[in-house]
């Protein structure tokens, strides 16, 4: 008989809770927004965190919660996303602009000197914290690869010692440019093609000592510039993106090769693109 | 002075994780990143006094029948049942706190360090007020290894000069055990 007791009371403390849990699940029900899960279910899953948001399931919440913080954020998706999100929301898709990553260096083996040999952690961090870097140019890319590591779509290598953005791959997502301990990279419209690839704001003489493909600030650029688009300040050429017309005047005129014209480079297969458009159309 | 005595014997000398090896699965899954490992530590003082002021009562009726044989499985439901209860509550009427929570809540629903605290109170012979200061502090001793051990995780993520065969668990283990021998320091001390 004294089986009974401990059986009836785990039968009894289980029952109750039961009805608890049941009552409590009524009473305490959330309903759940579907506008989130749908918002969510267009969103591409890559939780690569480039809308500002904590992953694609912290932008659906947010989005679905003020329409208002816009439906374009989404670099992977795009404006096909973009358009889809506004379509669940019942709002106007904004524009979402392409954009890419952008290395601001050109400093390959070739060109920049090196102060050391690196033996240690193969990262760039790690590298940055001796002496500023194995690179005698303590703006440029150290090339250990930290944002190649870092990049979940593989758009970004490093060759001959310097990161390389592969336009068409990259999503701007910018989980590259927060790798970056010496802030190399950035995030810049794709249809800016005519790029300053230099981030060195030492004097001209200082920088041609040490890369022999630095800006030096000697302001050719921006003579030859015929839309006011290019400015030297702090000895460094910056392009505004909203003037600049690719037209590559500036990349023409610069002594040290530091402005390159990603359009020139896409000459050879000119040839093939139109066909292309016209199976497109 | 007596709780003093405890919570510096639960915190340090008897970390519960550290010197006790239990939550070992929580302590080594989620302590990755910082904000989730202090995510989880929270949890874990929220429902280690929760689990404790619930299941102190339970026991003494246990007692009264001359059941105390049945602790452990009673005390898993209830503990169970009550983490339910407390997660649906709170997502309906403190919703930024449940968020915190987050999943870490139903995670350690029946985590053996939220059942070890609640039968050692038992074992200690502790009153009511002692075995919730007993707990409160097993849980600040548990967000403390969290937080100590993140901080050694984010040193070893992305380390190449790690061996291959070394890489992944066996470094943490490795790391884990000098954490637990840095607390082996404290014993005596009560």
């Amino acid at each position: 008989m004294s089986i009974l007791i401990p059986v009836a009371l785990v039968v009894a403390i289980g029952f109750v809770l039961a009805v608890i849990l049941t009552i409590a699940s009524k009473i305490f029900f959330v309903p759940v927004d579907e506008t989130v899960a749908n918002l969510r279910a267009e969103l591409p899953g890559a939780n690569c965190g480039a809308c500002g948001y904590a992953g694609c399931d912290d932008y659906a919440n947010a989005l679905a919660e003020d329409p208002s913080i816009g439906a374009s954020k989404c670099p992977v998706g795009g404006a096909d996303v973009a358009a889809k999100l506004a379509e669940i929301l019942g709002v106007e898709a904004g524009s979402a602009e392409p954009q890419v990553a952008v290395v601001m260096c050109n400093g390959n083996k070739d060109a920049a000197k090196t102060i050391m040999e690196y033996q240690g952690l193969s990262t760039c961090s790690a590298a940055k914290q001796l002496y500023g870097g194995l690179s005698a140019c303590a703006h440029g890319c150290i090339g250990l690869g930290d944002c190649e590591a870092a990049c979940p779509y593989g758009a970004i290598k490093v060759c001959n010692g310097v990161a390389v953005v592969d336009r068409e791959t990259c999503v701007g997502c910018g989980i590259c440019a927060k790798q970056c301990p010496n802030h190399v990279i950035r995030i810049a419209p794709a249809k800016n093609k005519v790029i300053v690839q230099c981030n060195s704001k030492d004097a001209g003489a200082k920088t041609r000592k040490v890369c022999s493909n630095g800006c030096i600030g000697c302001k050719k650029c921006e003579k030859a510039c015929k839309f006011e688009a290019i400015k030297v300040e702090d000895n460094h050429a910056m392009i505004d993106p909203e003037k600049c017309k690719n037209c590559g005047l500036c990349a023409k005129e610069c002594p040290t090769g530091a402005i390159i014209n990603m359009r020139a480079k896409r000459k050879p297969a000119a040839p093939a693109a139109p066909a292309a458009e016209a199976k497109e159309a | 002075m007596e709780f003093f005595t405890i919570l510096v014997s639960v915190i340090l000398v008897n970390n519960y994780v550290l010197a006790q090896f239990l939550g070992i699965c929580p302590f080594l899954g989620v302590s990755k990143k910082l904000d989730s490992a202090v995510g989880m530590g929270v949890a874990v003082i929220f429902v280690m006094v929760l689990a404790t002021a619930a299941t102190w009562p339970i026991m003494r009726v246990l007692e009264s029948l001359e059941i105390g044989y049945l602790q452990t499985i009673v005390f898993i439901l209830v503990i169970a049942a009550l983490v339910q209860f407390v997660e649906m509550a709170l997502k309906k009427f403190i919703p930024a706190l449940h968020k915190a929570l987050g999943v870490y809540l139903p995670l350690i629903t029946t985590n053996c360090a939220v059942l070890g605290v609640c039968i050692s109170n038992i074992d200690e012979g502790y009153g009511y007020a002692e075995a919730l200061v007993n707990s409160a502090g097993a849980g600040i001793g548990f967000l403390l290894a969290m937080i100590l051990f993140s901080g050694m995780r984010s040193k070893l993520e992305g380390n190449t000069a790690i061996p291959k065969a070394f890489q992944g668990v066996p470094i943490t283990l490795v790391t884990a055990a000098f954490l637990s021998l840095g607390f082996m320091g404290f014993g005596g001390l009560v």
